[in-house]
C-alpha cells in the first residue's frame, strides 16, 4: 500500500491550507449559530404570543425552513438577492444569512417548547417566596430552559457545521474547494490525491462533529437521570 | 401428605458480589396451598418470586417443579414458564392488543391450542371476573383494577400449575384493591396453588394457608397465619407487624417532635 | 417573469424532479432496510457486529453527505472502485439515512419497557415470538415521528447530488442561470418543484403523527 500518494496531504503547505479552508466553514457555522441564538430567543418569545397573525406567520416561517433544502435557500439568496438587491453578496455572507434564517427558526421552536414545558407552578412558587418577575425569570425559568435546550442546541450546531460543506457549491473557497485545488495541481505528481484529500476532509468533519454529538448525548442522559 | 408442586433448596442469589439478596432459601409448596410472603421492602421477596420462574438467574441451589430439576435448564425454561404463571405489580398487559388478543396470544402461539377453543375459555374466564363486556377494549381504556384482573386471567388461561403474584395490588387505588383480591381469594378456594407477595396484611390473613416472613434475604419465620399474626415467634417479625400499627408509633413519637 | 421561458422548461424540471424522486426512493428504501437491520443488531447486542454498527452510526451521523459523496465519486475511483453518479447518490443517501433510521427505530425499541418482555416471558413465549408480537408493534408506533422527520430530511438532502454531476433540480437550475441569466424564473421553478415534492410529504407526516398521538398506547 505504500506510495499510494498519501504524502500529498503533507507536501508543502497543503495540510495548512486545508485547515485554513476548514476554518472558513467553521467561521460560517459559529457566526450563524451566534446570530441564531440571539434571534432564536426573541423568536421563541414571539412564538408564544397569542395572536392569530403572529402564529400563522411563525408556522409559515417554520414550515419553509422545515421543507426547503438548505441548498435551495442558499441558491435563492446567493443568486436571487444578488440580482434584485444589486448587492453582490459574497458566498460567505449569503451562507451566514441562510444559516441564520434556518437556525433562528429551529432555535425559536426550541425556546418556545422549552417555555411551554415549564409548569405554571414554577412561576407561582417563585412569586410565592416573594421574588420579582425579573428575578423569577433570572433564577428559576431561564436556568431550566437552558438546561432543557442544551442537547438540541448542540445538536443544531453539529448539523450546521455539517451543512456548511454545502457552501462550496455557491463558490466559497473553503476546505472542499482547497481540496479540489490541491487535487488539480497534483494531478500528475499524485494521481490518487482525490482519495486522500477527500478522505482527510471526511475525517476532519468527523473529528469536529463527533465530540459535540457525544457531549449532547451525555448532557441528555444526565438530564434524564435528574428527572 | 399432598404432592409437592415446587421445591427449592439452598437458593442463593446476589446482584452485586458479596451482597447477597437471597441467602440459602429453602421452600416448598404443596398442591392447592396458598403461601403468602411478607417482609419489609428490600428483603428479597420479589427477587425470590422472580427466581422461581427464572426471570432472574440464580447463583446456587436447586429448584424442582413436580420433581423435575430446572435450576440450570436453558432450553426447557420456556416450557417451564408455561406451567408457572406470574402476575406483576404494574399489570403489563400488552398495550398494542385488546383484552381478548392479550389473553389468546400465548395459548395460541406458545401452546398451539385452537383459537376457537381458547376464545371460548377466555369468554368464560372474563365472565368470572366481570370483564366480559371489556373484551374488545384496549388496556388503556380500563381502570387499574380491571387491568389487573385481566392480567390474572391472562396467566390463568395458560392452565399454570402454580401462580406467582408479585405485589399485584401495590399500584392500585384503595377502592380497586378489593375487587382484585376478591378474585384471588376465589382462586384460592378453587384449589389453585399460589405464591403471593403482598403488603396487604388483612388479605394475607384471609388468603394464606401459610405465611413466610422474610428479612435481609433470609426466611426469618414461617407458620400458619393465625399463629404468625397473633403471636409471632421472632422479635423481628413482631417489630415488622407493629410498624403497621399507627397508634403505637404515634404515642411513642409524639413527645419527641 | 418570462412565462415563455418557464413553459419551455417545465418538462426539464419535471424530468429532474423525477430523477430526484427516483434517487430518493431507492436511497430511502435502502436506508430503512439498513436502519432496521442495524437497530436489531444493536437491540440484541450481537457481539462484534453491535460495536461495528455503533461505529458506522457515529461516522455516518457526524460527517456531511456532500463529503461522503465526494469520497465515493472522486476518491474511490483512485482505489479502483468506479461508481456511476446514480449509484453514488443512492449509496451515499443510504449510508447517511441508514444511521438516522437506525436511531429512529432504536428510540422505539428502547421505549418498550423491559417489564413487557418479562410479562411475555412468564407466559412461556420465546424471544423471537416476543420480538414479533410484543416489541415490534409497540416500537413501530413510537418510531413514527422520528421516522417521518427522517424521510423529509433525506429528501431534502438529495439536493446535493448535483455536486456529483447528477442532472437533478439544483443542477439544471444552476445551468439555466449560467446559460440564460433567467435567474428569477429558474429559482422560482426550483422552489416550486421542491414544494410540490415536499409539501405533500410534510402534510402526510403531520397527519400520521397526529393520528398516532391519539391512538397512542400510553396508559
Amino acid at each position: 500500500m505504500q506510495d499510494m500518494g498519501i504524502d500529498v496531504l503533507f507536501k508543502g503547505t497543503n495540510f495548512l491550507r486545508l485547515c485554513q479552508g476548514l476554518w472558513v466553514t467553521l467561521r460560517i457555522a459559529l457566526l450563524s449559530m451566534a446570530f441564531s441564538l440571539v434571534l432564536g430567543f426573541l423568536m421563541g418569545m414571539v412564538m408564544n404570543v397569542r395572536n392569530r397573525f403572529v402564529k400563522a406567520f411563525c408556522r409559515f416561517y417554520l414550515e419553509i425552513v422545515r421543507i426547503m433544502p438548505q441548498l435551495v435557500l442558499l441558491f435563492l439568496v446567493y443568486f436571487g438577492a444578488a440580482k434584485h438587491l444589486g448587492i453582490d453578496f459574497s458566498g460567505e455572507y449569503a451562507a451566514v444569512i441562510v444559516f441564520t434564517f434556518w437556525g433562528t427558526a429551529e432555535m425559536g421552536d426550541l425556546v418556545r417548547s422549552a417555555l411551554v414545558s415549564i409548569p405554571k407552578h414554577q412561576y407561582e412558587s417563585g412569586y410565592a417566596i416573594g421574588l420579582k418577575k425579573r428575578q423569577v425569570y433570572l433564577y428559576i425559568i431561564i436556568p431550566q430552559i437552558v438546561r432543557r435546550m442544551l442537547p438540541s442546541t448542540i445538536n443544531l450546531l453539529t448539523r450546521m457545521i455539517k451543512t456548511t460543506s454545502l457552501v462550496v457549491l455557491i463558490g466559497v473557497v473553503e476546505v472542499v474547494k482547497v481540496g479540489k485545488q490541491i487535487i488539480d495541481s497534483s494531478r500528475y505528481t499524485a494521481p490518487a490525491a482525490a482519495l486522500w484529500v477527500y478522505g482527510l476532509i471526511f475525517i476532519m468533519y468527523f473529528v469536529i462533529c463527533f465530540p459535540f454529538s457525544r457531549l449532547s448525548t451525555l448532557i441528555e442522559k444526565r438530564y434524564a437521570e435528574y428527572k | 401428605m399432598a404432592e409437592k408442586v415446587l421445591e427449592v433448596e439452598h437458593l442463593k442469589k446476589s446482584f452485586v458480589p458479596g451482597e447477597p439478596v437471597l441467602n440459602d432459601i429453602s421452600f416448598s409448596i404443596e398442591k392447592g396451598e396458598v403461601v403468602v410472603i411478607i417482609g419489609p421492602s428490600g428483603c428479597g421477596k420479589s427477587t425470590f418470586l422472580r427466581c422461581l420462574n427464572r426471570l432472574e438467574n440464580i447463583d446456587a441451589g436447586t429448584m424442582k417443579l413436580y420433581g423435575e430439576n430446572y435450576e440450570r435448564e436453558k432450553r426447557k425454561i420456556y416450557e417451564l414458564r408455561e406451567k408457572i404463571g406470574m402476575v406483576f405489580q404494574s399489570y403489563d398487559l400488552f398495550p398494542n392488543m385488546n383484552i381478548m388478543e392479550n389473553l389468546i396470544l400465548a395459548p395460541c402461539k406458545v401452546q398451539k391450542r385452537k383459537r376457537e377453543e381458547v376464545i371460548k375459555e377466555a369468554d368464560q374466564l372474563l365472565k368470572r371476573v366481570n370483564l366480559y363486556d371489556k373484551k374488545n377494549d384496549y388496556p388503556r381504556q380500563l381502570s387499574g383494577g380491571q387491568k389487573q384482573r385481566a392480567a390474572i386471567v391472562r396467566a390463568l388461561i395458560m392452565h399454570p400449575q402454580i401462580l406467582l403474584l408479585d405485589e399485584i395490588t401495590a399500584a392500585l387505588d384503595p377502592e380497586m384493591v378489593r375487587e382484585v383480591l376478591q378474585v384471588v381469594i376465589e382462586l384460592a378456594k378453587s384449589g389453585m396453588t399460589m405464591v403471593i407477595v403482598t403488603h396487604e396484611l388483612g388479605f394475607a390473613k384471609a388468603a394464606a394457608d401459610r405465611v413466610i416472613f422474610m428479612d435481609k434475604g433470609y426466611i426469618v419465620e414461617e407458620g400458619a397465619p393465625e399463629q404468625f399474626f397473633e403471636n409471632p415467634y421472632t422479635d423481628r417479625a413482631k417489630r415488622f407487624l407493629e410498624s403497621f400499627n399507627y397508634g403505637t408509633v404515634d404515642k411513642q413519637d409524639r413527645g419527641q417532635i | 417573469m418570462d412565462t415563455v421561458f418557464i413553459k419551455a422548461h417545465v418538462p426539464m424540471y419535471a424530468e429532474a424532479a423525477g430523477l430526484t424522486l427516483y434517487i430518493a426512493f431507492w436511497g430511502i428504501l435502502f436506508s430503512i432496510t439498513a436502519g432496521f437491520i442495524c437497530s436489531i443488531i444493536r437491540y440484541f447486542k450481537v457481539p462484534f457486529l453491535s460495536s461495528a454498527v455503533g461505529c458506522y452510526i457515529e461516522v455516518s451521523r457526524n460527517t456531511p453527505l456532500l463529503i461522503q459523496l465526494f469520497f465515493l465519486y472522486f476518491g474511490l475511483p483512485k482505489a479502483g472502485v468506479v461508481l456511476s453518479s446514480e449509484s453514488c447518490a443512492v449509496i451515499g443517501l443510504a449510508f447517511l439515512g441508514g444511521s438516522y433510521m437506525a436511531e429512529a427505530f432504536r428510540t422505539g425499541l428502547d421505549n418498550v419497557s423491559h417489564i413487557q418482555t418479562e410479562a411475555a416471558l412468564s407466559l412461556g413465549m420465546k424471544k423471537r415470538q416476543i420480538f414479533r408480537y410484543i416489541i415490534i408493534p409497540q416500537a413501530a408506533a413510537d418510531s413514527v415521528p422520528p421516522f417521518c422527520a427522517n424521510i423529509i430530511f433525506l429528501i431534502k438532502e438529495t439536493s446535493v447530488f448535483s455536486a456529483v454531476a447528477l442532472a437533478d433540480l439544483m443542477y439544471i437550475t444552476k445551468d439555466l442561470i449560467g446559460i440564460y441569466y433567467n435567474t428569477d424564473e429558474a429559482l422560482l421553478m426550483l422552489v416550486i418543484s421542491y414544494l410540490i415534492i415536499l409539501l405533500p410529504v410534510s402534510m402526510l407526516c403531520t397527519f400520521i403523527e397526529r393520528r398516532m398521538r391519539f391512538a397512542g398506547y400510553g396508559d
